[in-house]
């Protein structure tokens, strides 16, 4: 009995993998190939790879997309770690009013969250979309939040003697802020810049409803490119999501083995 | 300093106010006037009495509704294995599960698309089919993940008693494991459900040609109709809001009646 349950479990698991991943690999094998369609076999090459990063339209897409998703990111970072503390040590009032506000943009939908910066910014103000402004904003908005909620907990667990033993110890306030609050919360805003680099990537319906006309993230690169593009831009976007692919698992490995040895450090400091 | 303090949340309180909550009420302002600014009621009236959207309203929440159900019946079993399976290594198996929320998803529909068609042939045979199977596909991890964690916060011993008083596990499933973990449950809905109301580009991507609430903001603001586009998108911010603030009372109720510790 016991036997046939993990036997069951297996299968199960192994099941929603296959769903999960089967598309992604499939990809990635037919991107080594010549093949234009998936499903023909055709011999090994690298011309995707070739494509990708040699075409210019390609290229300046994909350098976008991450200067985009850094700079968005760092603003966030800021903005967020800089509105946690305040809100941490400020009034009842203000935290209660700020993690409302905070949690908005969390639910909505971004294609509202977009529109409605769009409708702000653009229709009323007027400003234009060719000076990244609104786009900036707009993902700003999306990715604060997250960086605020990953840092708040690490403020809450934060030892308030550390902050006045080092105001005993000879701090200024402001010091003892950068080089004891701070340093405490390094993990959360690590994390918090992670999301939001994430986010970033990931995110279409903001970008669409707030980007200059002539730039193009990789989402809305990507789905302009299913309406019908050329077959050598498909098959290097197989390549594209290949690489996406490579890069994330990479990282996640490298933040698991990470995220251990911090772990076996806390769990030893504990005992 | 504690007292001063508060101030570093200034820049950040201010682009809150500027950036998140007034894009909201002049979204309110757009969607009860008129293209030349006079006050009206005919968007909304208008959105009430048009089948079109009415129709569209039914769909997004049928769309959404079924993705809910099928991710929730697929979610459910692979957390539990994941939390209560004793596997080695449940923790790593479940970045593995959720790792394909960091990639993209216009890649991975893209990805999904491909093999559909090479399944079907022709994408266009069962649009509400493939609409389906890609937004599960893409939202799936975000069920999984609620789910795990709500099950790993469960005493184990609750298990171990369960058994000793002589339960099955399909017993224990249903009355332990499956009651205590509807917050995980309930998270996993709105992380879901919500989502697959508005997001067009995935049925875009997968060439089901019918609008869900997304597409019709998407439309509008095709045609500069602002005032339509924000009506519809205060449609849905109700909508939202609204299965928000009553999903958190739902989680809150059940921890204070005593479902987590």
């Amino acid at each position: 009995m016991l036997k046939n349950n993990k036997t069951f479990a297996g299968i199960w698991l192994a099941t929603v993998l296959a769903f999960l991943y089967l598309p992604i690999i499939v990809l990635a094998f037919y991107s080594f190939t010549s093949s234009p369609i998936i499903g023909s076999v055709r011999g090994f090459s690298l011309k995707n790879y070739v494509t990708l990063f040699t075409t210019p339209d390609i290229r300046n897409m994909i350098i976008g997309t991450l200067v985009l998703a850094l700079i968005v990111s760092l603003i966030s970072t800021v903005l967020g770690t800089l509105g946690a503390i305040g809100t941490f040590y400020g009034s009842k009032k203000l935290r209660t009013g700020v993690e409302l506000a905070n949690q908005i943009p969390i639910v909505n939908a971004d294609v509202v969250t977009g529109f409605s910066i769009c409708i702000l910014l653009i229709v009323l103000l007027g400003s234009t979309k060719d000076t990244f402004l609104p786009l900036v904003i707009g993902l700003v908005s999306l990715c604060t939040p997250f960086v605020y909620l990953s840092v708040m907990p690490r403020l809450v667990q934060l030892d308030p003697h550390l902050y006045e033993a080092a105001l005993d110890l000879g701090c200024t306030p402001n010091m003892a802020l950068r080089k004891v609050v701070l340093v405490e919360l390094v993990p959360g805003i690590l994390s918090g810049f992670m999301t939001s680099v994430t986010l970033t990537l990931d995110d279409y319906f903001i970008t669409t409803y707030t980007k200059p006309a002539a730039f193009d993230t990789i989402s809305t690169y990507v789905v302009n490119a299913t309406k019908g593009a050329q077959t050598q831009v498909k098959t290097a976007l197989w390549a594209l999501s290949t690489v996406f692919f490579i890069v994330v698992l990479i990282s996640i490995i490298a933040m698991n083995l990470n995220a251990r040895r911090a772990a076996k450090i806390r769990e030893e400091e504990l005992r | 300093m504690k007292k001063s303090a508060w101030k570093f949340s200034a820049p950040y309180v201010l682009f809150l106010v500027l950036f998140v909550v007034l894009p909201l009420l002049v979204l309110c302002y757009y969607a009860f006037t008129n293209s030349s600014g006079q006050p009206t009621l005919s968007n909304f009236i208008g959105f009430f009495t048009n089948t079109r959207a009415l129709s569209t309203l039914l769909y997004s929440i049928w769309i959404a509704l079924v993705t809910t159900l099928v991710s929730l019946i697929l979610a459910y079993p692979t957390a539990y294995v994941l939390a209560r399976g004793h596997l080695r290594n449940g923790d790593v198996w479940l970045v593995v599960l959720v790792m394909p929320m960091w990639i993209n998803f216009t890649l991975r529909v893209t990805a999904l698309k491909e093999i559909l068609s090479l399944i079907e042939g022709n994408l266009a045979f069962h649009p509400f089919l493939n609409s389906i199977i890609a937004m599960t596909y893409d939202f799936l991890p975000f069920m999984i993940m609620p789910i795990y964690t709500a099950l790993t916060k469960l005493d184990p011993q609750l298990f171990e008693a369960a058994s000793d008083l002589g339960a099955t596990k399909l017993r224990t499933l249903l009355k332990i494991a499956i009651p205590l973990s509807i917050p995980g449950i309930v998270s996993g809905i709105m992380m879901v459900f919500l989502p697959a109301m508005t997001n067009y580009v995935v049925l875009d991507m997968v060439y089901n040609s019918t609008y869900i609430m997304g597409s019709l903001i998407g439309s509008y603001f095709n045609s500069y109709d602002w005032n339509n586009g924000a009506m519809i998108s205060v449609v849905l911010l109700l909508l939202i809001f609204s299965v928000y603030s009553l999903s958190s009372k739902l989680v809150s109720d059940r921890t204070q009646k005593g479902g987590g510790r």
